[in-house]
């Protein structure tokens, strides 16, 4: 069992959380870019999540989410002391760094969740970052303190204008180059459509381009096969080849549409209520 | 006077078309009266020609006699004294290849029906005489060893070491240890309860069992040493599915074996109470003709599915399932496009499987393996009409240990080269089953764990 030792929501909204989890064998040696993978009970999925932070002398990770499925939504439940029953790890690749000066991190939604540490980890090296953080409105804004504290310049975005700049994330990193802004690597991590627009926008000017996948997976460990994702005509999985990836190479159509494939059934999950339990599942 | 009887008696199993829509276990086992019977057709004979044909040399005259003398817990002691899994053993080893293809009896006529008397004795115990046994703490000589993988290489590895007296650490990457056993071979073949029956057993004699941890990412084999582990096995299996490469393997519906089993078996799909997601689809074709192929295919019938394809491109001569398997598929309404082979998943404008296209196959001349090359036949194009396609073709060992494991050296195809006691290119470093072999069998994975404590221990003694 792995203790949850922190709980905090992360906007105004509360739209999205925060978890320190006990997990020593995870903390000892994963680095910024790997995953974790969950399993709240034994009824529960396997759900991939990316490492937001790691505490190596409490041997804690911190994982933040977004309760968008029943699994999340299960975990957004629990409070902290409470406990889940598995959470394996790492997993994946961690993200590459070597011979960085200058790079913009992209952040869309929750997806700031995982490009804040990228950035984090970049900004720690000495490396230039300018970091993109994109929210729909205000009230969905977060980790502006800890962004900033990661950045060289931070830019937060949302789409109605609520908060920081109006407009796309893809918008303001497309004024920036055009400004004359040089950048080695663009980072992308979000929502598969703000990935593959982020792609595509920075395909002209030819700047590498990363994007950090979570396609469905089970094992995490090239045993399923799920996440399978073509890259460069190539089929590579996820889990152990990635989670990153050229963003130019990757077929994002297949991947968005692989990513919607258990669509039907997630909605029928979270459509049914236990008539017991009012929802929630009592293990 | 032994019992003459041409024949085995017959396997009490569920009927076809009430079995292919449960998970039940199929094969419901011998009674006591049944398993004397076919003790009885036991010759005893001297020189024990079943015993050399088993992988970890279970003395099975020895136990067939106790059967048939009544005692059937001294028929159990006597299995378990060298098979760490005998309820596993006597329902998934492919005895007709190995103990009961070397029976005197089968010469004229069936074999005497080891597997099945052997599954009866642990079954028995399990029933009978489990509940009696007290723990035994067992006194320990103090030095560690780690296994990684808890399948049934690591299991054996680990239940002949402990019973050695050295502190036996397992190390699983998934939630649930039993490795292939629980994952892979479905329910209905081989009852989880019955697995972890066995795991809970090693865990009583003292062995260790770690899950969530991956050796290889959290840890390295050579952190393991730093740790103070004297030697380490790795078992961790062939876990990497092969994919056929042809156009359309990524469309919605085509699963890898391993996927699909493992959302029905380990994640359990097929219950209600469990959140695992799986597509009931209508028409499946399994690509593959092995074991893992036929559970797949008898899986899918179970899920729902009205039609059930084994494509294989060979024809049933060559097919590497076993017969039993086979058979249980056939009377299951398993329907087998023999001699078939697909070269194409074809889709949708959504993206989903709506067919798989494949060519007819002619056997041509033997090719490396012995059996006839499956030729196409020019034009023969056809399609498939379903609506999921699973790949059965095969696994290769994961790479995850070989590539964070300095100086441990593998062969072409990823298999880590181990010499026949297990021994490795690291010193202090065994390793045995499919992560060697590459995809085999539950027994032959044993018998190599088998070989590697014994080796292990030796290797220990002489430092």
């Amino acid at each position: 069992m792995y203790r949850i030792v922190k709980k905090r929501i992360l906007n105004e909204a509360g739209t999205t959380l925060e978890m320190v989890v006990e997990a020593p064998l995870v903390a000892r040696k994963c680095l910024a870019g790997q995953f974790i993978i969950f399993r709240l009970d034994e009824f529960g999925e396997r759900i991939p999540l990316t490492i937001a932070d790691y505490d190596r002398e409490k041997g804690t990770v911190t994982i933040m989410f977004q309760p968008v499925g029943r699994s999340t939504q299960m975990l957004a439940e629990l409070s902290e002391g409470d406990s889940i029953l598995d959470f394996v790890g790492p997993l994946g690749k961690p993200t590459e760094t070597d011979g960085l000066k200058r790079v913009a991190v992209v952040g869309g939604g929750v997806g700031c969740a995982i490009a804040y540490p990228v950035a984090k980890a970049m900004h720690a090296k000495g490396i230039e970052v300018d970091m993109i953080a994109g929210f729909r409105s205000r009230s969905i804004v977060m980790l502006e303190d800890e962004m900033r504290a990661s950045s060289t310049n931070l830019y937060i975005t949302t789409d109605d204008g609520s908060y920081g700049e109006k407009g796309f994330v893809t918008d303001k990193l497309k004024s920036l180059i055009e400004a004359g802004r040089e950048y080695d690597k663009v980072v992308a991590i979000g929502p598969g459509v703000m990935m593959k627009y982020i792609s595509l926008a920075t395909k002209p000017y030819d700047i590498k381009t990363e994007v950090s996948l979570n396609p469905i997976m089970i094992d995490g460990t090239g045993m399923c096969g799920g996440c399978r994702v073509s890259v460069g005509g190539e089929t590579k999985f996820a889990c152990v080849d990635g989670p990153e990836f050229d963003g130019h190479l990757v077929d994002w159509d297949e991947l968005l549409r692989r990513g919607a494939f258990y669509k039907d059934e997630e909605t029928a999950q979270k459509e049914h209520v236990c008539r017991l339990t009012g929802g929630v599942r009592h293990a | 006077m032994p019992d003459m009887s041409p024949e085995k008696n017959p396997m009490p199993e569920q009927e076809a078309n009430v079995r292919n829509k449960n998970f039940l276990e199929v094969a419901k086992g011998y009674d006591a009266d049944t398993a004397k019977s076919e003790a009885a057709r036991c010759l005893n004979c001297k020189n024990r020609p079943c015993t050399a044909g088993c992988p970890v040399n279970v003395r099975i005259p020895e136990f067939i006699a106790k059967i048939a003398e009544g005692e059937f817990e001294q028929a159990y002691q006597i299995i378990s004294y060298t098979n760490s899994l005998p309820a596993v053993c006597g329902r998934v080893c492919p005895q007709e290849s190995q103990c009961e293809g070397k029976c005197v009896r089968g010469v004229k006529g069936e074999p005497v029906a080891v597997g099945r008397l052997e599954r009866f004795a642990a079954d028995y115990h399990r029933e009978n005489s489990a509940k009696e046994e007290a723990a035994v703490t067992r006194e320990t000589n103090g030095r560690r060893v780690a296994i990684v993988g808890s399948g049934p290489a690591g299991l054996t590895c680990a239940g002949d070491l402990v019973r050695l007296g050295y502190e036996v650490t397992v190390f699983e990457a998934f939630h649930k240890a039993g490795g292939v056993l629980v994952y892979g071979i479905p329910e209905f073949r081989l009852p989880k309860a019955i697995v972890q029956g066995e795991i809970d057993k090693l865990i009583e004699s003292g062995v260790k069992i770690v899950t969530n941890a991956i050796v290889g990412k959290a840890i390295s084999v050579d952190e393991l040493f730093e740790e103070g582990y004297e030697a380490v096995f790795i078992g961790s299996g062939a876990g990497l599915p092969q994919f056929l490469n042809i156009p359309g393997e990524n469309l919605l519906g085509v699963y890898s074996a391993n996927e699909y089993l493992t959302r029905i078996n380990l994640m359990k799909a097929y219950l209600p109470e469990y959140d695992t997601p799986i597509k009931k689809a209508k028409r499946v074709a399994v690509v593959g003709g092995g074991n893992v192929a036929m559970d797949a295919a008898r899986c899918a019938k179970r899920m729902g599915a009205d039609e059930v394809y084994i494509v294989y491109r060979r024809s049933l001569e060559e097919l590497p399932a076993r017969r039993e398997e086979v058979h249980h598929a056939q009377e299951e309404g398993v329907v087998f496009k023999l001699l078939n082979n697909p070269i194409a998943v074809l889709g949708n404008e959504e993206g989903y499987v709506r067919g798989l296209e494949c060519l007819h196959m002619e056997l041509g001349e033997p090719d490396e393996s012995g059996r006839r090359r499956p030729v196409e036949i020019k034009g023969s194009n056809f399609v498939l009409d379903v609506d999921a396609v699973i790949i059965a073709i095969g696994t290769s060992p994961n790479p995850l240990i070989k590539s964070t494991t300095e100086g441990l050296e593998a062969n072409r195809k990823g298999c880590i080269i181990a010499d026949q006691n297990a021994a490795t290119s690291r010193k202090g470093v065994f390793a045995g089953g499919d992560a060697v072999t590459g995809a085999a069998t539950v027994i032959l994975a044993m018998g190599a764990g088998k070989t590697a404590a014994e080796s292990i221990d030796k290797y220990l003694k002489s430092k």
